[in-house]
């Protein structure tokens, strides 16, 4: 190689260049992944698949599996699964840990949580990684300089059988944010206004990289929303150089190197950074104080308002698909262009998923909470991310403010965010969410989600309806 | 899995943007340990009313359009959750090729992994598309691989373009673990290279346990 006619880089091309097992063609690589997790609904068919082919985990070591997504949530917690469909898939996956020699954090490990919470709190995500995983929300461990995205179920047995996936290189894109975050104002309202900003599939084919000042001023919880959320505009990874937030977050935690190897490590994620005078295919600037607490209206995660605003009006969208998208929304929301977002009664209140089930986003909801009541009408329920992050707050005696307000204090899984345990929304009813997705159906056959931060949430549960969250710290 | 060589058939239009996989496979048919018996779910909530009876308007409930097999659909289908359930449901609904404009990451990768042909054309060519399936008279669609091209019932042909390697695994149905598997060597090399360079990314299964129920 000539030193002196070397192309500057990002940080996504150096870790996929670092991980090329061999190049395919002008596109493809074929790529290995460090660290695969697999949970027990889209893993499954993957080790049915290998036991019916006769073959092998590649490196079970390098996998960890978790029971998240379907599990009960019930404040008590037992080895028994009322719902045979649930139990069956919990059962299945321990059994293919058993078998095939991996990892396995079950129902009743204390360490069990949604995995994307339960990576990064056992250190088990490093800088500079290649991170997989049968769930789109892959994408969150970025926030600690990790390459993760998500797979299809056939592309992890492929990954179970060879720690390689047949990868299509994304293109950069850089979203740099400066100045600081007005009061009130968090990383869930980051990531909302760059997808509003880019739209759904503004995102797509690109990996991308927060850079700037504002993101620098983020705690590792902040950045794990943000990168988590991105895909929600179509990105397939998402980047944040690591620096000493993420150093210190990992020093010390159960999978991540010590002693020697923590020395040695620490000064190669200290180079772990886009070069310089690397070129970006698409660059998105933002001014953070220009940032609002934001709610979405519709039915998809870039139908987004401040909550200051007013629900928009289809006859003002000049483009035909999205004036009809925001009609079917506006209908299945059940609401009128003009009305003011504040007034939508709520409900449900949800805290919790892998967007913001942290100890971070208990405490901010808690603060709301304290000495406050939940409005009579609505049922609250925090879920927290892991059985850990439930330790903590209970350490904190956040569980108490939580039930002094009238929330129900709740075991650590996906729960609503995507319904499949029993944590599900009534047609018609309305829910302000701290998780991800506002899809049609997707907390519950005709249910309507309004995504949020955990504070703009915890504020909506005791008023009663959608508030702002700066007004209201302030009575 | 099926190779793709050459399809006809009809085409359903299904023109909203962004359908999200949520939609196109709904959670409570993701409880299964299998691929299987997933057509009844596809779509559920637009086939099916509140009762779980059919709505008669939905256009894959119309009679003109039974047994199409194909789907033309709006802006980034499949969005949303990676669930590969989505795919195996469209495929076991009889459904052979969605022809968009674009497709959402995982969802685009998972169709390939299945025999499942994602098209993109460009918006003059879907708008040709749109107009030839709304007339049942005329609803008769040839996707062919090889040659890239769809025939339209008045004998119109449009091209699309497709990713080289993609298009080879489904001509030939190809199993991509056993592609890999032949570069075995090369993995085993590489893991040696790699963790000699970054020696904290080599897994060690003992610090995983500890616990046991």
């Amino acid at each position: 190689m000539n030193h002196l006619t070397r192309t500057p880089k990002t940080l996504y091309d150096k870790i996929v260049d670092a991980h090329t097992v061999r190049r395919i063609d002008e596109r493809h690589v074929l790529l290995y992944i460090d660290r695969h997790i697999l949970n027990e609904y889209t893993s499954p068919q993957a080790f049915t698949g290998l036991r019916q082919a006769g073959r092998k985990v590649w490196r079970p070591e390098a996998s960890l599996a978790v029971v998240d997504h379907v599990n009960p949530t019930e404040p008590l917690r037992t080895r028994a699964v009322a719902d045979p469909e649930a139990a069956q898939q919990i059962d299945y996956l321990e059994r293919n840990c058993r078998d095939f020699g991996i990892p396995h954090f079950g129902l009743l490990d204390p360490r069990q949580g949604i995995e994307h919470v339960v990576v990064p709190e056992q250190g088990l995500s490093l800088p500079g990684m290649v991170i997989a995983c049968g769930d789109s929300h892959t994408t969150t461990y970025g926030a600690l300089g990790a390459l993760g995205f998500g797979l299809g179920t056939s592309d992890v047995e492929h990954v179970l059988a060879t720690q390689t996936i047949v990868y299509e290189r994304l293109r950069n894109l850089q979203v740099v944010l400066h100045g600081r975050l007005p009061v009130g104002v968090t990383a869930k309202d980051v990531v909302m206004t760059v997808i509003r900003q880019l739209g759904v599939a503004g995102a797509r084919g690109f990996a991308v990289e927060f850079a700037g000042d504002a993101i620098q001023a983020l705690d590792l919880a902040g950045r794990l929303t943000i990168c988590n959320m991105i895909v929600e505009a179509g990105a397939r990874g998402a980047l944040i150089a690591p620096d000493w937030t993420v150093f210190e977050f990992l020093e010390g935690r159960p999978q991540a190197p010590s002693g020697e190897l923590w020395t040695e490590a620490l000064r190669h994620w200290q180079q772990l950074r886009s070069d310089a005078d690397a070129s970006f295919d698409k660059t998105l600037q933002l001014d953070a104080a220009g940032i609002a607490p934001l709610v979405t209206w519709g039915t998809s995660p870039d139908q987004v308002i401040a909550v200051t605003d007013h629900i928009p009006d289809p006859a003002d969208e000049t483009d035909a698909t999205r004036r009809q998208g925001m009609q079917r929304a506006l209908d299945y929301m059940d609401l009128q262009p003009g009305t003011p977002v504040q007034s939508l009664k709520i409900d449900h209140a949800f805290i919790g998923s892998c967007t913001n089930g942290r100890i971070e986003d208990l405490r901010a909801a808690a603060r709301i909470l304290a000495g406050r009541k939940v409005a009579a009408h609505v049922r609250a329920m925090v879920v927290p991310g892991s059985s850990q992050v439930r330790r903590d707050a209970e350490r904190e005696g956040l569980d108490r403010i939580f039930i002094a307000a009238g929330f129900e204090w709740r075991q650590a899984g996906c729960s609503m965010c995507l319904a499949m345990n029993d944590d599900v929304l009534g047609t018609g009813e309305r829910c302000a969410s701290s998780t991800n997705r506002n899809f049609e159906g997707r907390q519950g056959r005709g249910g309507r989600t309004h995504l949020m931060s955990p504070a703009m949430v915890a504020a909506a549960a005791v008023a009663g309806q959608i508030t702002d969250v700066r007004d209201f710290s302030r009575h | 899995m099926e190779p793709f060589t050459s399809v006809s058939g009809k085409a359903a239009p299904l023109p909203q943007a962004n359908i999200d996989t949520d939609v196109i496979m709904p959670k409570q048919f993701l409880k299964g340990i299998t691929r299987d018996d997933l057509a009844r779910g596809l779509l559920y909530d637009l086939r099916f009313d509140d009762a779980g009876h059919e709505r008669a308007a939905f256009i894959l409930n119309r009679p003109e359009y039974q047994a199409a097999k194909f789907l033309v659909v709006g802006p980034n289908f499949g969005c949303g959750s990676s669930r590969e359930h989505a795919v195996w449901g469209l495929s076991q609904f009889g459904i052979r090729g969605i022809i968009g404009t674009s497709f959402a990451s995982i969802f685009h990768d998972n169709c390939f992994r299945n025999g499942l042909l994602p098209i993109e054309l460009d918006q003059a060519q879907i708008a040709r598309v749109f107009a030839a399936c709304s007339e049942p008279a005329h609803n008769q669609l040839e996707v062919d691989l090889s040659t890239h091209t769809i025939r339209l019932d008045d004998g119109t042909r449009l091209t699309f373009t497709i990713d080289a390697l993609r298009r080879d695994d489904l001509l030939n149905g190809r199993d991509a673990i056993a592609s890999t598997w032949q570069f075995a060597d090369r993995i085993r090399a590489f893991e040696q290279r790699h963790w000699a360079a970054q020696p904290w990314l080599k897994p060690a299964e003992a610090r995983m346990r500890g616990y046991t129920e």
